[in-house]
């Protein structure tokens, strides 16, 4: 995982390979399951209230995270079940695809985890997702006014955001 | 071919009927395994929860860094998934075709108990014979 290598926003962000992927909603979280980001572009159905619903978003993913740690098989040793994996530890997933969506996850060694719900053949959005976690490095952590660990209200980044999102479409 | 690690049976309630590890180097234990299958019956459920649209059935396909999990579920709520090398081809084909197998070989079979753990001999000799011969014949399916 390239953390460290591109630290600038630009180069030019990967050309969009996947015709037809209607983003559906976005989700980013801090390591405490604080919801920092929630956008949706299209989202016909509602379960939850939406603090339930973020937090059973959270929740499945670090199960889901659990899961793939223990299930690896290709490392012997791993530690139980529930116990929480530090960023990077472990084998993790990056990606699950059900009928109706795909969701693509991406976690950073800081604990930001970007989650992007679109149309289930969408192709993989990992460099995507790598773009959106810069533009939330320039536009939100490198804001003076912004206190982390708060949910993010900088309009640059919500409007750098949405044109990012509708230009993979 | 790329290699298939381990599969997974489980019933409508969640709880193993059968593990099968093929050569993974994290082989589990019955607890864990037991644990796994719950929890992906979970995870499973709860990600309907969370569909944008109507009409979720399920995970269908998981993409980890060093594996990918199939999973299909059938009409009545029986759960098979596999995991196996990431990129790995067919494995809906080989899925559908254990499905069959299952309804051959172990509900055709009057000794065998529902949503109880698999114990027919048969089953096992010709899911190994389907994960051991050439895909080629999978895709004919």
């Amino acid at each position: 995982m390239q953390f460290f290598g591109g630290s600038d926003i630009s180069p030019s962000p990967p050309a969009p390979t996947a015709p037809g992927n209607n983003a559906h909603m976005i989700y980013v979280f801090n390591r405490n399951g604080v919801c920092l980001l929630y956008k949706e572009w299209n989202r016909p159905l509602h379960t939850l209230n939406a603090q339930q619903d973020h937090k059973l978003m959270f929740g499945l993913l670090f199960s889901l995270k659990s899961l793939t740690a223990k299930m690896d098989p290709t490392s012997a040793e791993k530690g139980n079940l529930g116990v929480p994996q530090l960023p990077g530890q472990g084998c993790s997933f990056h990606s699950f695809r059900t009928n109706t969506y795909k969701l693509s996850f991406m976690e950073t060694p800081s604990g930001i985890k970007i989650i992007l719900v679109t149309h289930p053949k969408t192709g993989d959005l990992r460099d995507f997702l790598k773009y959106i976690y810069n533009l939330y490095v320039e536009y939100v952590v490198k804001n003076p006014l912004y206190t982390p660990g708060t949910p993010v209200s900088c309009e640059l980044f919500n409007t750098a955001l949405d044109q990012y999102v509708r230009s993979i479409a | 071919m790329a290699a298939i690690y381990n599969l997974y049976i489980i019933n409508k309630s969640g709880g193993l009927i059968l593990y099968k590890d093929y050569g993974s180097a994290g082989r589990m234990d019955t607890n864990d395994s037991l644990r796994v299958a719950s929890l992906w019956h979970s995870m499973h459920a709860i990600s309907q929860q969370l569909s944008p649209v109507l009409g979720c059935a399920g995970i269908d396909l998981l993409e980890a860094d060093n594996f990918d999990l199939h999973c299909f579920q059938s009409l009545t709520g029986t759960k098979f998934f596999v995991v196996c090398e990431p990129g790995t081809l067919h494995m809906e084909n080989l899925l559908k075709y254990m499905y069959e197998l299952y309804a051959d070989y172990v509900l055709k079979n009057p000794f065998y108990e529902m949503e109880m753990p698999i114990r027919c001999e048969l089953f096992e000799i010709s899911l190994s014979q389907a994960i051991q011969k050439d895909r080629v014949a999978l895709l004919g399916r």
